[in-house]
């Protein structure tokens, strides 16, 4: 299986999915499953612009993506999904294409309504609906930031205070 | 301040922005014009709105550390709607400090400098012919 890693990190790519996970991996390529990125071409040429040249980047919406997932997945490229939200990758958890996958939850920053549960993980009302319906996916979900910490499994995060 | 001179804005992982400028005061005994931001918390639209603050619609230079970092991609899609502002990654002290002597240039003379000083030196010794006396 080639889809070693799915992350939800609203930084997408970033230094930590680059070079943390991306050397720890050894990826050959990055899908970030985003409907909105996946129509703009400018934006996807600044994500372009700022990876290392043998790390790729594909750009795809939620649709397309569920059909892709199996097909990387049985490629062996080594890849890793990444979405800027709990309820897209939720959305493809629910379709089945991420089953028996690891579901990293690298990164949901500050907002209006949400509250601390790890320096990385501010969760609000909605964000948490969505990680109970991720529960009943057969994915396998978790909290990790960096390869280096701790890995906080989903009954464990649910658990953990807010403050 | 004049409108005409350069800004500088550093942004960094951790606490890289504020530890860089913490070294060219001690260096130069000023900070002037450059101004240090921490990403640690901030989600992109919130950085990228602190980077359009700092910048302004006078010529300005972003330096980064990585350039695959949230950091440069912030300023890269800031850079999408602002003409004067130039992204610098693998920011450097040698490069901050060829910047905060020259900031009063016009921009482009300013990145001009900026490329032709990429303040990176490595020194290695060849076989048999130590370059450091004594070893």
């Amino acid at each position: 299986m080639a889809i070693l890693l799915c992350r939800v990190d609203d930084r997408l790519i970033h230094g930590q999915v680059v070079v943390g996970w991306g050397a720890h991996l050894g990826l050959d390529f990055i899908a970030v499953v985003d409907d909105e990125l996946s129509q703009s071409e400018w934006e996807q040429d600044l994500y372009h612009a700022g990876l290392p040249e043998d790390i790729d980047a594909r750009f795809v919406g939620v649709e397309k993506a569920a059909h892709l997932i199996p097909k990387w997945a049985a490629n062996a490229e080594r890849g890793f999904v990444l979405t800027r939200d709990l309820a897209t990758m939720r959305s493809l958890a629910e379709q089945g294409v991420l089953d028996d996958i690891e579901i990293n939850l690298g990164g949901l920053h500050d907002a209006p309504g949400r509250r601390r549960v790890l320096p990385y993980l501010f969760l609000g009302v909605e964000d948490r609906e969505e990680l109970d319906r991720l529960r009943r996916t057969r994915a396998e979900v978790s909290a990790q930031d960096v390869p280096s910490a701790r890995k906080i499994r989903l009954e464990e995060l649910l658990k953990l205070k807010s403050e | 301040m004049s409108n005409n001179e350069v800004q500088g804005i550093l942004v960094g992982h951790g606490k890289l922005a504020e530890g860089m400028l913490n070294a060219i005061e001690e260096i130069t005994g000023s900070r002037e014009g450059l101004y240090p931001v921490d990403n640690q918390g901030l989600t992109p639209e919130a950085l990228e709105k602190r980077l359009s603050e700092l910048t302004g619609e006078g010529p300005s230079v972003v330096f980064v550390d990585l350039p695959s970092g949230s950091c440069a991609f912030a300023a890269r899609r800031l850079q999408h709607r602002r003409s004067r502002m130039a992204l610098v990654c693998g920011v450097n002290l040698p490069l901050l400090l060829d910047f905060m002597f020259h900031r009063t240039l016009p921009l482009e003379e300013v990145i001009e400098r900026l490329r032709s000083h990429v303040g990176i030196s490595i020194e290695q010794p060849t076989d048999g012919d130590s370059a450091v006396p004594g070893r």
